[in-house]
């Protein structure tokens, strides 16, 4: 059905009013004369039809598996009232608010979740959100190109291997050069040679916190170090931490970005996720991405519209900040709910549980005969452990036995095989680490 | 209305979390922790819930009204496609499942949904593969022109730096070649509203890496060229991109594949049915020839002979990742439900109808406002208020006061080669009596430039807000609380 309301009758009575006697005169008319190709194409079928063959689809994925694993994407609680919320047709079957008069409810909502990315962050500038956190990482780096007018970006090794790709095929056509330093042998950023690569051609640094090893790691010196240099220090951080971290506003960075997705938006099979980005004032009319602002009406009412439009595209074309059209609007929508609904204190709770479910989980794995700490063991909920076997053999075995236990650091660092991530949220029960535990050693030496 | 941070009141609560049943721990040292928690607001559910649903009533959507804004094919969101994004079975999966080992085998369900999408969008368009990992149509523009960049850098021919964009393009088309390394050369439209052909021919070049098309283009119509254009362009060693922003027009009559096009992006959000969500997130699918399928972003899901699918990523020549996995799933799960329930015969009928619609609506308008190229359009029309200037009411007036008459306004002030360009796009699921209703009240609103230009002025006056001061936003900008 292809939710067509015009009749045949309609449509004649259309058509004629356009001057036309048959489809084919109106698509001639039009220009188009080619024949009509052959589709090959099933036949449509009905709702219900439709609906059966997806539970079929969604039937053929695993989500029995008791998750263990992150990498930057994590199993967080989702309240039921976030989809409810931003699922209102109102919201989700508005465009981009160009007419601000009648949008005022996306508008305001974008206003506030700016606001809200701001205070978490201790940033002063946030836009309306970016693709997700690798496309954000990306946008942060060219905005300090653009800035500093230099063209190189120091990239700490233990920024997650997915978004060091990214900028490396983003970067492939523009003259920018990526300086990757290493990540240590356990797993840390190695902030102090981080920090020694920057000189005054440098335009970035660029870190995430926590690392993609999990490690919580001080920049304030390595921060200082690029900022004496002219450079920005631009982070990516894991938003569901900042809860209960030193924030990176205090820390100094200039720009944070990050993914999104733990604040109230499903896995979802990578995606839609949500990329953030908040700034210092300095930069605000550099940002890339939309921006609402506050102003008032000929009354003196509050209201809310895009502003600074000058940056983009539709104005700017070729010299815009970025060639962003969109933001990922629904899904910051879901992360306002769901920050509303956690509140000031639900959120330090939520951090809370993730990092007593963590310490714990890794206290009791590292009971287990042959697995080994990686790293100093300073980590808000994700960790590596050294397995005595190769973790990705590893991680196919836990499989079988219910859990997706965590992702194998060998698919994209050699030399660590035998490595297991493993990240640890507030959904999971004292009783599935336990049988998590267990299936390990099982898996280990059974 | 109040910003939720006002409503905050200390110590309320929205959620309910599972009590800890472990020791309170944490491996984060002392120096690095948040010492005083982050300003969010303190309110009860019910109170979360009445602002999220007041807010959302001071939104237009095209489920409570018709929506006519061209370029972005309004049309209506089937309900049932948000219960499929729902299933668990979808919205539960990690996304790094499938790299686990003998993870492919856990993920067929969802892979399926992709391979589903990339054929029979390849189909529709008339290319050999598309990829689903651009996350919005200019996403999808970006990784179109890196993927004619890395061809030309793989055939030794990187002196091919220019781009060439109509001067009518949409702003995304420059904005993503220049992130792509090119360099703009614009290319005049001629006095039908095609490409100008002498003018194309003067800019192309060997310098001319390509060519980007919107097709049909910006103007709302076909062009009578297109093939010609596609040819001139490939006999000057360049390749032709087009932007399929406005595919809801021919979708069911023509493959641009079949036009000379040899790599081409989707909108999802538009022609396949998926919602706005206010802005995003959208889909922006790429689909090529097959000499361009080695550039491809990774992963690439691939069917096996026995009809199981896996992730490939051994692509030497590819371009690398776009999206951090395999683009906005759960778009591509709406898009791919639409596909299955129109099928070959809903999609025949789907670009004739959007068509009709636009062309009824231009014919009923043509006599009060200004038709700059006279003929027939596609799915929409672009429409010029030039003659109101006189009376000081200009194509913002007009939108303004149709909010008054509770229908939202059509894009307005693009293309910018038309001035005071009201550009209306109906789509194919708009009634007849929809279309016959907004006609009235255009026409109402463009008589009032004579009757009632100060009332025009003021407008609107029925929504919350009056027309806001952009200036002061921007001069004094205020964007957080």
């Amino acid at each position: 059905m292809p939710y067509i309301a015009n009749t045949d009758a309609d449509r004649s009575e259309m058509l004629r009013a356009i001057g036309c006697f048959s489809f084919d005169q109106m698509w001639e008319k039009c220009g188009v004369t080619e024949a009509r190709p052959h589709f090959n194409l099933p036949s449509g079928l009905s709702e219900y039809e439709v609906i059966c063959h997806f539970r079929k689809l969604a039937a053929a994925n695993a989500v029995h598996l008791v998750n263990f694993m992150g990498g930057g994407y994590y199993d967080h609680l989702i309240p039921a009232a976030v989809g409810e919320l931003a699922g209102r047709s109102e919201f989700y079957t508005a465009y981009t608010p160009y007419q601000a008069e009648a949008s005022q409810g996306t508008l305001q909502a974008i206003f506030e979740y700016q606001s809200m990315i701001c205070r978490l962050t201790q940033m002063e500038v946030s836009n309306a959100s970016l693709y997700d956190g690798g496309s954000a990482l990306f946008e942060a780096m060219m905005m300090a190109v653009r800035v500093t007018k230099r063209r190189k970006a120091v990239v700490s090794g233990a920024v997650s291997p997915i978004y060091r790709k990214m900028l490396e095929d983003y970067s492939r056509n523009l003259d920018v050069e990526l300086v990757t330093i290493p990540a240590g042998a356990d797993g840390g950023s190695d902030p102090a040679a981080v920090a020694a690569a920057i000189d005054d051609d440098t335009a970035a640094m660029l870190v995430q916190y926590p690392n993609f090893f999990g490690h919580v790691e001080e920049w304030s010196s390595a921060i200082e170090t690029a900022q004496s240099h002219g450079a920005l220090a631009v982070a990516s951080c894991y938003p569901i931490a900042l809860a209960a971290l030193k924030t990176p506003g205090e820390m100094g960075f200039d720009v944070v970005t990050g993914e999104g997705q733990s604040l109230g938006i499903s896995l979802s099979f990578g995606g839609p996720y949500l990329g953030f980005m908040a700034v210092r004032e300095k930069l605000m009319r550099k940002m890339p991405g939309r921006l609402v602002g506050r102003t008032v009406d000929r009354m003196g009412r509050t209201g809310f519209v895009l502003t600074l439009q000058t940056r983009e595209q539709h104005i700017r074309r070729e010299a815009a900040t970025s060639n962003i059209c969109s933001n990922e609007n629904l899904c910051a929508l879901s992360a306002l709910i769901y920050l509303s609904l956690m509140g000031k204190n639900g959120l330090v709770e939520v951090a809370q549980m993730c990092q007593s479910n963590a310490v714990f989980c890794r206290d009791e794995l590292l009971k287990i005969s042959g697995v080994e700490a990686v790293g100093p063991g300073a980590f808000f909920n994700e960790f590596v452990v050294r397995l005595p076997m190769d973790a990705a053999e590893v991680a196919g075995r836990m499989i079988d036995k219910g859990y997706a236990a965590g992702f194998p650091l060998g698919r994209y660092y050699h030399g660590r095989e035998n490595e297991l991530l493993i990240a640890l949220t507030e959904k999971r029960t004292r009783e599935e680490i336990k049988g998590f535990v267990n299936a390990m050693e099982a898996a280990l030496w059974n | 209305m109040e910003l939720i941070f006002d409503c905050s009141r200390p110590g309320r609560r929205g959620s309910s979390i599972p009590k800890l049943r472990l020791p309170a721990a944490s491996a984060v040292p002392e120096n690095l922790r948040r010492k005083v928690p982050a300003e969010l607001p303190e309110l009860s559910q019910l109170d979360v819930v009445r602002h999220f649903t007041r807010l959302s009533q001071l939104n237009y959507g095209v489920d409570g009204n018709f929506y006519p804004l061209g370029s972005c094919t309004m049309k209506y969101n089937p309900k049932f496609h948000e219960e499929i994004a729902r299933m668990p079975g979808f919205a539960e999966l990690h996304p790094l499942l499938p790299q686990l080992r003998r993870g492919g085998a856990l993920t067929q369900g969802a892979l399926a949904v992709v391979y589903g999408v990339q054929t029979l969008l390849s189909e529709l368009t008339g290319f050999a593969e598309a990829t689903t990992q651009p996350m919005a149509g200019a996403h999808g523009e970006l990784t179109g022109v890196m993927m004619i960049a890395a061809y030309f850098r793989h055939r030794g021919e990187s002196a091919r730096k220019v781009m060439l964009i109509p001067d009518a393009a949409h702003g995304t088309n420059p904005a993503s070649a220049s992130m792509a390394g090119f360099q703009i050369r614009v290319v005049a439209t001629d006095g039908d509203g095609n490409v100008d052909l002498e003018d194309l021919r003067k800019k192309l070049g060997d310098d001319v890496a390509g060519l980007m098309l919107t097709c049909p283009n910006t103007l709302g119509l076909f062009d009578w060229h297109v093939r010609e254009v596609c040819e001139m362009v490939h006999a000057a060693g360049g390749l032709c991109y087009c932007d399929g922003a406005n595919f809801n027009a021919i979708i069911g009559r023509l493959r641009p594949g079949d036009l000379g096009f040899d790599v081409m992006h989707v909108n999802l959000h538009k022609t396949f049915a998926t919602p706005h969500g206010g802005g995003g997130p959208g889909s922006g699918p790429v689909a090529v020839k097959e000499f361009l399928r080695p550039f491809l972003p990774i992963s690439r899901v691939v069917k096996r002979a026995d009809g199981t699918f896996y992730l490939a990523y051994d692509f030497p020549e590819s371009i690398g990742y776009i999206a951090p996995f395999y683009g906005n799933f759960s778009v591509l799960l709406k898009a791919y439900a639409y596909m299955l329930t129109l099928g070959r015969e809903g999609f025949i009928r789907v670009g004739e109808n959007a068509v009709l619609n636009a062309n009824y609506i231009q014919a009923h308008l043509r006599d009060v406002l200004d038709l700059k190229y006279d003929r027939l359009c596609m799915h929409e029309c672009v429409l010029s208020a030039k003659r109101l200037v006189a009376k000081g009411i200009h194509a913002l007036d007009l939108s303004k006061g149709m909010i008054d008459e509770k229908i939202h306004p059509p894009t307005m002030y693009f293309p910018m080669i038309v001035p005071e360009a009201l550009m209306i796009e109906p789509t194919e699921t708009e009634s007849r009596e929809t279309l016959d209703q907004f006609i009235a009240a255009l026409r109402k609103v463009v008589a009032m430039a004579d009757t009632a230009p100060e009332q025009l002025h003021a407008a609107p006056v029925s929504t919350p807000v009056s027309r806001l001061d952009e200036t002061q936003a921007a001069r004094k900008p205020d964007l957080s609380a």
